[in-house]
């Protein structure tokens, strides 16, 4: 394996992982705020706090994580990216300051207030969708390079059906992952009504979520014939992912399982996440950059490879730690111990 | 070259720096007051030291909330206002800008594990050292991320042949020579910020009224810390004098307006500029020259050896002042209050002297800014001292002032809502209440 590969395979574990922990956490938010407006908050409220407060600050870091390591890998994203993406991302970034800030404020400072909850859960949504447009721009097709220097073209994304597919693919995923989950946690708790809740919403986002990503796919061929043919070559990871899907809509139609269900649909999204990026390959953003042209100096590449894997000596029983405290941790769970400072 | 978006990316930056830093500096600095609070607690058996570690670390939630969202603000922002620059930094300085993610990583887990098990522990020290790793977390990704701001002014580690970086060395790059000094000068003032910051809110508390011991034990375990960092900030900024000195004497001489190189330089203090003439002034003799080589008659370069366009703007030594006259001020205070706890004057149990600790946390919130415009402006025009210009570096797209003015009402929402929140938090619940639902708690439990 070339360094360039490790690098990239690195940076597309951990954008997975933020893909995962900030679905959970973008959805629990929406379904709490849209709980609060047909007043079934009293049934969710709790679930959803429980799991949040704890790992809420740790979501926004595997963000971090993947935009300095990508950077540090591959130099060279700072500047096409860094240029043309000044103003999706700076409004996700406000849009992730509010509901990062709102959430503390929320939970310690204001208990209950109703304002705070719907800006949080509404932002919760919005941000997937403005992050997910980055998707849409590396496929290739929607900058030009003017002078010397690249330049989004704001106009043939806005009205590019593929980036409103991979909008709504981010929107139904947010919310199905998020659903699965909760219905686990839920099930956890001892919560039969909130397990109920979160399993009709579970298998109502299911058709969305399949429908969107058979469009996106279909898309491609016009806008990315060359990672289109990449993506039907890997035909089979596409239908391991399909069948996992499946399996899963089933155990939770079924009310059977919710934990291995939990585990295949995280399974599910990482087979169609890495067949996507694994498609894509060589390219950051097609057709100007690949990871080899992009790729940092060699002594760089080795020093970050071993910061990252004495980095993850770290974190790894940090995160054991974590769940251990209060994904299994059944008092916890259950809200016998309240130990909140 | 688009001048306007230098300009406004310069503005932008300047702004979400210049909010984030508050919000940063308390961040890093706090965990270590909850840690020593608690650790003197469970030593004496104290309860008020303990109640003192938590209602600190409510308040920290709302103060690491705003931080973190800024940070991450901040860090894009870098790609994207600056993404020439990102582009040749993420080739030599990449290592600790990924090293600071994992310090963020450890502190964001254990935050949320030190939060959630209070009483939760049968051995309570199991609980105060999950605040071990918070606080070395905090100072740890402010020791990266400053290595990353010592690196531009002292870049090292690479050579720059015919526009081509070769050679990198990261290890090197980070060991630069400014390191040490920033390094330790900004762990120290934010430890010392944010003792100054909490003594304020307790003489605060005392001065509306407020009898109870609780206050006194605060104030009195602050001033005590904020006396012994604000000591070690003192020394650590004598030893940046002299790293200026030797590596940028430039922004030495503009903070001084030493405008000729010369021999038993004389230290300038507040003063204004009326051209090339300072008026007003108070002029120590020899001082500069100590300052900046440890020996009064030593030789100190002046603006004269360089280039009119490789000078700082003059306007930074308004900046040094303010840093310098603030930081003595609060030495002065703290050891006011530690000399007269000695020698039992009564002085310090006055309503003046509340008075000005209570001035001490915004005033060394000031200091800070104002060390940190003096440090970045110091280092105009460049991005990258000797090797990229400001201009250089900044972004080409034309919606940049937009994005100014988006995210200027961003902070002030944020600064609005932690502010009101914050208050809301400590004035709805006041020690006294907490300590009596406390004891009937505990009295119940009893029964």
């Amino acid at each position: 394996m070339t360094l360039e590969i490790l690098g990239i395979s690195v940076l597309w574990i951990f954008l997975f992982g933020y893909v995962i922990v900030a679905s959970i956490d973008f959805g629990a938010g929406f379904f709490n705020a849209y709980s609060l407006l047909i007043g079934k908050n009293h049934i969710l409220t709790n679930i959803i706090k429980r799991y949040l407060s704890p790992v809420w600050e740790v979501t926004n870091v595997f963000l971090v994580f993947f935009f300095v390591g990508i950077v540090g890998f591959f130099p060279q994203t700072a500047f096409y990216y860094g240029t043309i993406l000044l103003v999706p991302v700076s409004i996700s970034l406000v849009l992730l300051a509010i509901r990062g800030s709102y959430y503390a404020f929320e939970s310690y400072g204001a208990r209950g207030h109703i304002g705070y909850t719907l800006t949080y859960g509404v932002a919760g949504l919005l941000i997937p969708a403005s992050l997910s447009v980055v998707f849409a721009i590396a496929a290739g097709g929607y900058v030009d390079i003017v002078n010397g220097q690249p330049v989004l073209n704001y106009w043939t994304l806005y009205t590019s059906p593929f980036a409103w597919s991979i909008v709504v693919l981010s929107i139904a995923a947010v919310l199905y992952i998020s659903a699965v989950f909760l219905t686990w946690y839920a099930h956890k708790a001892k919560d039969k009504e909130a397990t109920n809740l979160m399993r009709r919403y579970a298998l109502a986002w299911a058709v969305p979520l399949m429908v969107s990503a058979i469009g996106i796919t279909y898309e491609m061929k016009f806008i990315n014939p060359e990672s289109y043919d990449n993506m039907v070559n890997l035909w089979w990871m596409f239908v391991i992912s399909a069948v996992l899907f499946i399996i899963t809509v089933v155990l939770i139609w079924m009310r059977k399982n919710y934990g291995l269900a939990v585990g295949l649909l995280i399974a599910q999204f990482a087979v169609a996440f890495f067949a996507y990026g694994i498609a894509q390959y060589p390219y950051l953003l097609y057709p100007y950059l690949t990871i080899y042209d992009s790729f940092t100096s060699t002594q760089m590449a080795i020093a970050l490879v071993i910061a990252f894997i004495l980095g993850l000596c770290l974190l790894i029983p940090s995160l054991f730690l974590l769940l251990k405290l209060f994904l299994f941790n059944k008092n916890y769970v259950t809200g016998k111990e309240d130990n909140h400072a | 070259m688009n001048d306007s978006a230098v300009m406004w990316s310069r503005a932008l930056t300047e702004l979400t720096l210049s909010f984030h830093i508050v919000y940063a500096t308390i961040g890093v600095g706090i965990p270590l007051m909850i840690m020593i609070a608690q650790w003197v607690g469970l030593k004496n058996n104290d309860e008020h030291y303990l109640l003192l570690a938590r209602r600190w670390a409510r308040g920290f939630v709302i103060t690491v909330a705003i931080g973190v969202v800024t940070g991450t603000a901040i860090g894009l922002q870098l790609s994207l206002l600056w993404p020439n620059f990102m582009e040749l930094a993420g080739q030599v300085i990449a290592l600790p800008l990924f090293m600071e993610t994992f310090a963020f990583f450890v502190e964001a887990i254990f935050l949320g594990l030190y939060l959630y098990t209070w009483d939760r522990f049968k051995n309570p020290k199991r609980h105060l050292l999950l605040l071990v790793p918070v606080a070395i977390g905090a100072s740890m990704s402010a020791v990266f991320i400053t290595i990353v701001n010592a690196f531009m002014n002292a870049p090292q580690g690479f050579d720059l042949v015919d526009g081509e970086l070769v050679n990198i060395q990261p290890v090197l790059a980070m060991l630069n020579p400014a390191m040490p000094t920033k390094v330790a000068h900004v762990l120290v003032t934010s430890y010392m910020t944010a003792a100054f910051l909490l003594a304020s809110i307790a003489a605060y508390r005392m001065l509306r009224g407020s009898k109870h011991v609780y206050h006194k034990k605060a104030l009195h375990l602050l001033l005590k810390l904020g006396l012994v960092f604000s000591i070690a900030a003192l020394i650590v900024g004598d030893f940046s004098g002299k790293y200026l000195a030797e590596y940028q004497p430039e922004k030495l001489a503009a903070a001084e307006w030493h405008f000729e190189t010369k021999e038993d330089a004389s230290l300038v203090l507040f003063g204004v500029l009326d051209g090339e003439e300072v008026k007003y002034a108070i002029k120590v003799p020899y001082a500069l020259s100590v300052l900046a080589h440890n020996n009064p008659f030593a030789e100190v370069k002046g603006l004269d050896q360089f280039p009119e366009d490789e000078q700082p703007p003059l306007y930074i030594h308004y900046l040094f002042d303010v840093m310098v006259v603030i930081g003595t001020l609060l030495i002065v205070v703290a050891a006011i209050y530690v000399l007269g706890k000695w020698r039992g004057w009564k002085f310090i149990s006055s309503k003046s002297f509340k008075r000005i600790v209570v001035a001490g946390g915004p005033l060394s919130l000031i200091a800070v800014e104002a060390g940190w415009w003096f440090a970045e402006v110091g280092r105009q025009p460049w991005i990258l001292r000797g090797y990229m210009k400001t201009a250089e570096g900044a972004t080409t797209s034309g919606q940049v002032d937009s994005m100014l003015i988006l995210f200027a009402g961003l902070y002030i929402v944020l600064a609005v809502g932690s502010i009101v929140v914050l208050n809301r938090m400590f004035r709805n619940n006041p020690i006294e209440r907490e300590i009596e639902e406390h004891q009937q708690v505990e009295g119940g439990a009893g029964q």
